[in-house]
Formats: C-alpha cells, structure tokens, sequence
C-alpha cells in the first residue's frame, strides 16, 4: 500500500471525475485539477469566493463549483440547460433530509414536493424537464425518496416521527406500504441493493429491516446487540500494537506526536473470542437527534455485504452476509466510526474513524493502517476511485491518495483470520 | 377355658407380668388332673388349692368321694367309674378299669389343655407386643398426621398469599395496561395535536413564502437572475427539442417500455428459477422412486391398501416421467401433479425410515440382552478353561524345569556357546520380564474373577439360610394359626384374624418367591459356578477348600521352579517353552486369554516364591 504526498484541502471538496481520469480538490477559493495517475495539477481555477460545493458533470468535462454566499434567495428549482438557452423552474420542492433523487441512468428525476401540507412526489423526464407522474404520499412529513438501482421503483420514507416506507413504481402506482412499528422513531437511514433486490431500512429501533422486491415483505430483521455469542460470528477487535513507553522513560520536551491529540501508536486488529461486548454509548433522551438507531448502511457492489453503523455502539461496523442473511463479521475501532464506504469494484470496505488511520476489511481478513506523514493525518472522510485501485483519504486541511496493491499481493497483505474462511 | 380367658383378656393389655406369673403358677402345679380342675373352675379356687386338695379325700369319706368324683365324671361325659350294678340292692363296685381310662384320658385332656394354654399365652404374648407396635404406629402416625396437618395449613396459607400476590400482580398488569392504553391515547392525540399544528404553522409559512417570493421578484432586478455565460454545444450539434404533445406520449411511452423491461426480465429470472426448482423436484422423485423400489414387494406383500395405491401411482409416475417436455408447462395440473407425487412418495419414505428406525432400536434391544447372557456362560467357560490351561502350564512348567535341569548338567563346555547364550538370554530375560508382567495381570483379573465367584456362592448359600428361615417362620405361623384359631372369642377372633390373615398372606407370597427365585438362581452362574468349581477339584466341596487346593499345588511348582533361578535358565529351552507356549495358543485360539492367566498363575506363583528366598 501506498501513499501519495499531502495535499492541501478545505472543506472536504474533493472529488474523483466520473470517468476516473481526473480528481478536483478545492482550497478556499482556489480549485485545483490532477490527472489521477501522476498527481500533476492540470488546471487551476479561481474563483471570487470560497468555494462550497464542487460537482462533476457527468461527461467529466465540467466542474461546478457552488458559492452559496453569493446566491439568491428563490423558492423552487431553477434547471438551466448548457447547451439551448432553455431554463426550466420547477415550483414548490420540498427541504428535506433527501428530497431529489436520479435514477442511475439519468433518465428521471424524482423530487419531493409540498403543497397545501401534503407531501407530492414528482417524476421528470431529465432529457426536457417535462413532468412525467405527479402523485401524493401517504406521508405526514416526507424525509426522503431514493430510486432502486433499475430505476423502476422509487422508496420513499417518512419523518423519524412515523415508521413507514412507501414503494412507488416508475409510473406512480404505489407497489407497496411497509410499517414495522408505531407510536416510536421510525426511519433513520435506507439503502438499496445494487442488484435492486433488496431495500435496508435501518431505524431508531437499532435493527435494520430488509425487504425484498417481489413482494416487498420483509425478508430478515438484523439487530444490533451489544454483545455477540454466536462463535460462527468473527469479531476483529483494534488493539494498539505497542505497549507505551513507561512514564519515566518520556523525552522531556514531548515530541510532537505524543503531544497530540491521537496516539501515533500502531494498531492491529486481533480475533476477539466469543463472547464480545461492544462499547455502548447510553443515548441523551432528552435531546434531539439521540444517538441510536442505525445511522449509516450500505451494501458491497456485488450486494453480498451489508455494511451497517448503530450510533448506540459508535465504535462498531457490522458486515452482514445477504447470502445466508445473518451476521458475518463485526469490527470494532478504538474511535467512534467516521464513515465507511465500499470499493466499487469488489467485496473491500474502506473505514475511517478520524484518526490516523484507514481500515480495510475484505471477506479475507482486515488491516488497519497508518497514514505516513509528519504530523497527524486525521482522516475524517474518504472515497474510493472508480477501479478500486485508490483511495482518497481527506482530512480537515490536506488529502493524500492511498493506492492498493493488485489482488493477489493484497490477499497476503491482509491478516488472514484463523477460524475462518 | 373361655372363662380364663375372659378374665385374663383385660390384664393381656394392661398388665402382661400378672400372666406370666399365673402360668409359671399353673405349670408349677404338681398334679395335671388336679390343674385340669383348676383350668375347669375359676381362678380364685387356684390360691388355696392345697388346703382343698387335702381336705378333699380321707379314709372316712372314699366312698363319698368316689361318688363325687364318678358323678362329677359322669356329667362331664365320662363313663361310670362304678361297675354296672346287677341289681339295685347290690352295692356297685369301683371298676379299676374306667378308673384308670378316665385318669388317662383326663392326663392326656389335660396335657393338651396345657399345651392350648401355652399357645395362648405365647399369642397372647405375641397380641401383646403386636398391640404395642401398633400403638406406637398409631402414634406416629398421628404425629405424622399432625404435622402434615400443621404443614398443609402451612401451604395453603402460602397458597393463599401468593393468589393474593397473583390477584394484586393482575391488578398491576392491568393497572399497566391501563397505563399503556392511556399513554397511546395521548400519544395520539399529541400526534393529531402536532399535525394539527403543523398544519397551521405551514400555512403560515407558506404565506410568508409567498409574501418574501412576492417582494424578491418585485424588487430585484431580472439581471441579478443567474445566468449562464456561455452556451456550450451538444455534442452532437443536435438542438434542443420542443416541448409537444408529441414528447411527452414518447416519453410515456419510453417509460413503459422501461418498465416493460423490467418486468419481463423479472419473469425471466423467475422462470429460471422455477425451471431449476422444478428440476430438483424432478431429480428428487426420480432418486425417490429409485430407492423405494427394492422397497415395493414388502409393503405389498402387506396387502396395505393405502401405500399399495401410492406405489401404484409411483409408477404411473415413473411412466410419465418419459414425458419430460410435460414438465416445461408451467400449468396448475401439472405442478399439482408433481408436488402431490413428491408428497405420497416422501410419505412413503418417511415410513419406511421409521420403520427402520424402529428396527433398529429393537434390534438394539434385543441385542443388549443377548449380550448378557452371552457374558454370563462365556464366564463360565472361561473359568472351566483356565482351570485346564493351568494344569496345562503347571505340567509344561514341569517338562521345561526337567529339561533345564538337564540341560544345565551338560552345558558350560564351550565358551562360544556360552556367550551366544549369554545373548539370547538377555533377550529372552527382557522376553520373559515383558510376559511376567502380562501374565501377573492376567492373573490379578482370574483373581478378581474367583473372588466374584466366591462371593456370589456365599451370597446363594446365605439366600438360602435366609429362606430356611422364613419356611421356618412361616410354617411355625400357620401352626399357631391353626391351633389358636377355634378357641378364640369373638372378639380376639376378629383381632387374631386380621393379623394373621396378613401375616399368613405374606408369609405364603414370602414363601412362593424363594421358592420361584430357586431355578432362576440355579441357571444363575452363581451356583453353577461353585459346582463346576468344585467339579474341577473333586475332593473340596467348598471354596475354602478349593484355595487350600490350589495353594497346594503352587507350592508344588514353586518348589519344582526352586531348583533354577531365571538367570540359569537355557536360552534353548525357553525358546522351546516359547514355543510351547505359541503352540498351545495357536492350538486354541479361542482360548488364548485363558491360556495367558493360566500360564501367568503358576507363573507368578512361582516368582513369588522365589523373592521369598534368599
């Protein structure tokens, strides 16, 4: 594994192009392009204000780059087209959680809407804006919509006051209504399978509810116990990998590292034996947005996997197997997880917890390693390259690029656990 | 006889040493005919028995007394102690005769009333000490009614608390229940509340939406409006299209075809799937069919209508099966068809898999108790062959001490041969040290087995006292049930019989089972074991004496062994014993464990002799 040199950044702007040839990062008002391979900046671009929001088009031959400052207050969606002059508005969209979602193709766009209190779902044809379906949703406070993978049918979920989920077809016919509860927070997160098979719903109630797409029934419901028995499960545990120094034997002035705020000590995971108690966090209930319920999911691109964070066990990441449907492998950092994200090419997952470190876990084994560099590296987020073969790990100030092995020298790279495979 | 007793009856409860002084009294009494009288009159007449005796006969009176006597003699039903008188005048004469009968039959009246009256006393004893027991039953028992009276109050009264507890526990649930149903009613109306509510805010934010969307556009500028700068063009030069009716059918019609697409090629994966389904079924009844087949002569030969019909199906099935492509129709009838075959013939198969499961676990039964059996006779025939094996191996000993000790004679001539020997000796050392411990062993298990077998001769001849004894007992009851039955009043009757009727029966079932037991015990190793022991060793019928045998001739072949120590042994000759030994192994294979501890006994034997010596 290999690390770029550090680049500067602000405000996490950095993003791979579409096709995988370029990469923008942005530094205040300043946003620089490289070629992916060789890191050389190929453009530079100026702009008059610090920059906000940077998006490739999807030719990867544009960037926009958002300045909210100087925008303008309007009340509905302004679609403008780059090559006629045609400007398209679209009235009444709704602010919320997800509130506009393409199908993969690009053909459609749905969009939340809100009229006279009543939650709308309109369905555009993107090639000229034209309105294809509008329909009304059975909801009290639409959060969001998402489109399955096919784009043939549209998920839309209620506020985390109310547990339903609604199936559209593409045409608006409502296919199905899913509630699992009532009188308790409902939804807190949802992910379609890649194959558009299957629809996770994770809610407040720390489990996540698969349906599937035949007869959009739930298939399994995954929950999130602190402690795990079941010894066919493999739990990696981080563990620091060298003891610290005694107390007596510090240098005097304390070299930096040590000063800080992470430890730069290196970790390793070890295989905790059954049976394991995560770390739990006792949610504040008094307060808003209570740290419970599965805040994040997502499947591997082959929807063998299922990647899931409980935000009552911050520390943790579950891998669940959708082939046997139970649970497979359970990862517990030494910090609270940032953010996980799988590689789009294979069965790998990329994790990153805001430390000085990333963590890979593939059904092989996982690593935890540590970003070089002086200084801290605190990566708060990442994102993979199209082909898996990098890795941008961004931090508050700089990003570096991490780029893999081929397979077969990643394979004996990875600590391969003894009890299984 | 019944006057003594009624008048002793109180006293047997209350007061058992005034009986045993009365009959120590009466049998003290010097003459039985007088005690016979006694027995007759009443009991006061018994404390001056001498003065009466004295005063009953003087040489004034014989002839009054006589009389008496004869008249008394008479109305107890004896005959005349006078000779017939001829005539009336005539004085009758004392007949000797009838005299003596009457005093011999009153001697032998009244040793018998003697011995009635020592069975009473011994059942009145027995009564006694029976009414004792039973007392003190009574009291425990009404103890143990006492306190399983204080603890049934006990349990009730905690049986009363915990339905009170259970009662108050409802009360809560309901309580709860109540609770729940209340909160979820403010839930719900909190819930419309907040709807409600947010309702009007939205309203009125939309209101000020649309006032602010009201004032920005009236206010600003149209230039400040965002604008793209330049126009990039398409890549295909193609312009944008206008908005017509003609659109949006096409992209209705786009849609559906998306959707069309979608849905077909979910029928597609479906109907992969089926196919695959339906191929497994189609395997599964095909392996099915296969192995029940063997099968379908049994269940006929049963004449068992219902698997008869099912087989028959079976193999109309098994017909159509030919007729693959019908399988590629996904119609009801034909997937009915399949299912409703699967489902008869894994019927079938479940059958027949209990059934061989059943099979299986009698089988296993039976077995075990084969087993048993087997074990028992094959201790039986081992012991018989080790007894053989050792008297084999005493007399091979025997030759093989002779022909070392003339071996030993005509050795020590050549140094080559001595040192040869020297080496197969140590071998043949290791050999024998390796066999010693083997055959010490075998001879702690022959031990150990003799030692059962002894034990278990003992354990017959002690049953067998044991059931002397209870023949004893019972037969001593049934006597003094018979005897003490008829002279009984109605009340002891009443008492006697319902304990002796019990004791009776128990003692006729005690006796029955011993008696069943007998045989049984006989076929039971145990004995048979003992008399084959004793067969072996004709002249000892016991055990005991069977040791002392057996000592006897280890000493025999310890003192044959005295005369070479190991270290003299010959290398030739114990390779000849060797194969002595091998041979007599070989010859019985069967027999080889019993060869081995045969060997190993005398073996031993002898060994331990040695170490005694110096």
């Amino acid at each position: 594994m290999n690390f770029s040199e550090v680049f500067k950044l602000s405000g996490l702007l950095c993003k791979f192009s579409p096709d995988g040839k370029y990469l923008a990062s942005c530094v205040q008002y300043r946003l620089v392009v490289r070629d992916v391979h060789t890191l050389q900046i190929l453009h530079l671009y100026t702009c008059l204000d610090q920059i906000q929001h940077i998006e490739w088009s999807a030719d990867s031959l544009f960037i926009l780059c958002a300045m909210y400052k100087r925008g303008q207050v309007q009340l509905r969606i302004t679609v403008w087209s780059l090559c006629t002059k045609s400007v398209s508005y679209i009235k009444y969209p709704k602010a919320c959680q997800q509130g506009v979602s393409f199908t993969r193709d690009g053909r459609y766009m749905a969009l939340a809407e809100r009229r006279d209190c009543q939650d709308h779902v309109s369905v555009f044809v993107c090639s000229d804006w034209q309105l294809l379906r509008h329909f009304d949703t059975e909801t009290q406070d639409l959060a969001g919509i998402e489109w399955a993978p096919n784009g043939c049918v549209l998920a839309v979920w209620d506020t985390c006051l109310e547990y339903k989920v609604l199936l559209y077809s593409l045409d608006g016919r409502l296919l199905s209504a899913y509630c699992a509860y009532e009188w308790s927070l409902g939804v807190k997160s949802v992910a379609w399978s890649p194959s558009s098979q299957f629809l996770a719903i994770g809610s407040y109630d720390g489990k996540v509810r698969i349906l599937n797409h035949v007869t959009w029934k739930m298939i399994t419901e995954f929950g999130h116990p602190a402690t795990i028995n079941n010894p066919k499960i493999v739990v990696y545990k981080e563990a620091e990998k060298t003891p610290r120094l005694a107390p007596g034997r510090l240098a005097f002035p304390p070299p930096r590292a040590a000063a800080g705020v992470a430890s730069p000590a290196e970790t390793k995971y070890e295989i905790a034996s059954v049976p394991v108690s995560l770390q739990t966090l006792k949610p504040v209930a008094d307060r808003a947005n209570p740290k419970i319920g599965i805040g994040a999911l997502a499947f591997s691109p082959d929807s063998y996997f299922l990647a899931t964070r409980s935000d009552s066990v911050p520390n943790a990441v579950w891998i669940w197997d959708i082939q046997k449907l139970r649970l497979f492998v359970v990862l517990e950092q030494l910090s609270p997880v940032r953010s996980f994200q799988w590689d789009p090419q294979q069965p790998r997952l990329a994790i990153c917890t805001g430390g000085g470190k990333v963590y890979l876990w593939s059904p092989a084994g996982c690593v935890s390693v540590q970003v070089p560099g002086e200084g801290d590296f605190q990566v708060l987020s990442l994102c993979w390259h199209l082909n898996g073969d990098s890795l941008a790990l961004l931090s508050k100030d700089h990003f570096c690029l991490c780029f893999l092995e081929t397979e077969d020298r990643v394979g004996t790279a990875f600590g391969r656990p003894g009890d299984h495979t | 006889m019944g006057e003594w007793m009624t008048v002793t009856d109180p006293d047997l409860s209350s007061d058992s040493k005034n009986i045993c002084q009365y009959t120590s009294e009466t049998k003290m009494s010097p003459s039985s005919l007088y005690s016979q009288q006694v027995l007759c009159s009443s009991i006061p007449l018994s404390k001056n028995v001498h003065s009466f005796f004295s005063a009953f006969c003087t040489e004034e009176n014989i002839e009054q007394s006589v009389s008496y006597l004869d008249q008394e003699l008479t109305t107890f039903g004896f005959p005349s102690l006078y000779e017939e008188s001829k005539g009336k005048d005539t004085k009758r004469e004392l007949n000797i005769v009838a005299v003596l009968n009457c005093m011999n039959e009153l001697l032998v009246l009244q040793r018998k009333n003697l011995l009635a009256q020592e069975n009473v006393e011994t059942q009145n004893l027995k009564l006694g000490s029976d009414m004792d027991h039973l007392q003190n039953c009574y009291a425990k028992l009404k103890e143990q009614l006492e306190t399983s009276r204080r603890e049934m109050i006990g349990l009730q009264e905690r049986d009363r608390q915990l339905q009170c507890k259970n009662r108050n526990l409802h009360q809560l649930l309901k309580n709860e229940k109540d609770e729940v149903q209340k909160l979820q009613n403010i839930i719900a109306s909190r819930a419309t509340q907040y709807n409600h509510d947010m309702k009007r805010k939205e309203r009125e934010y939309n209101k000020l939406k649309e006032r602010l969307h009201q004032l920005v556009m009236n206010k600003k500028d149209k230039k400040i409006a965002m604008e793209v700068l330049n126009y990039v063009g398409r890549a295909d030069g193609k312009r944008g299209s206008w908005r017509t009716g003609k659109t949006e059918a096409r992209n209705e019609d786009e849609m559906y075809k998306i959707l069309l697409n979608d849905y077909e090629y979910r029928q597609k994966q479906i109907l992969m799937e089926n196919a695959e389904l339906k191929k497994v079924l189609q395997q599964m009844k095909k392996e099915m069919i296969s192995l029940l087949s063997p099968q379908k002569q049994k269940p006929r030969e049963r004449a068992d209508d219902s698997t008869g019909t099912v087989i028959s199906d079976a193999e109309e099935d098994a017909g159509e099966l030919s007729r693959e492509s019908m399988w590629d129709l996904s119609c009801e009838t034909v997937r009915e068809q399949l299912t409703n075959s699967i489902r008869k013939q894994w019927r079938i198969l479940k059958s027949h898999v209990e059934k061989l499961d059943n099979q299986v676990s009698k089988v296993h039964l039976e077995g075990f108790n084969d087993e048993d059996v087997i074990s028992r006779q094959d201790h039986e025939q081992e012991t018989e062959k080790l007894e053989l094996e050792i008297q084999q191996c005493k007399e091979m000993i025997k030759t093989q001490q002779q022909l070392l000790q003339q071996q030993l004679a005509t050795a020590c001539d050549d140094d080559t041969t001595s040192l040869l020997r020297d080496c197969y000796l140590l071998e043949e050392k290791e050999r024998l040290k390796e066999e010693w411990s083997l055959f010490r062993e075998q001879k702690k298990n022959f031990e150990k087995e003799r030692r059962s077998f002894t034990e278990a001769a003992i354990r017959l001849g002690l049953e067998r006292k044991a059931f002397e004894e209870e023949r004893a007992s019972w037969l001593k009851q049934q006597f003094l049930n018979m005897t003490t039955f008829d002279h009984q009043n109605s009340e002891n009757v009443k008492l006697f019989s319902a304990f002796s009727g019990s004791s009776d029966r128990d003692s006729l079932t005690m006796h029955s089972r011993p008696r069943q037991k007998k045989p049984q015990n006989m076929s039971n190793g145990s004995p048979v074991c003992t008399s084959k022991l004793t067969k072996s060793l004709p002249a000892s019928p016991s055990t005991s004496d069977f040791c002392q045998t057996r000592s006897c001739a280890s000493e025999h072949s310890s003192v044959n062994v005295l005369n070479i120590t190991p270290e003299e042994t010959k290398p030739n000759q114990v390779g000849r014993e060797c194969a002595n030994q091998k041979w007599s192994m070989a010859s019985r294979p069967e027999s080889q464990e019993g060869c081995y501890s045969g060997c190993s006994l005398t073996y031993t034997n002898s060994h331990v002799e040695k170490d005694d010596l110096p």
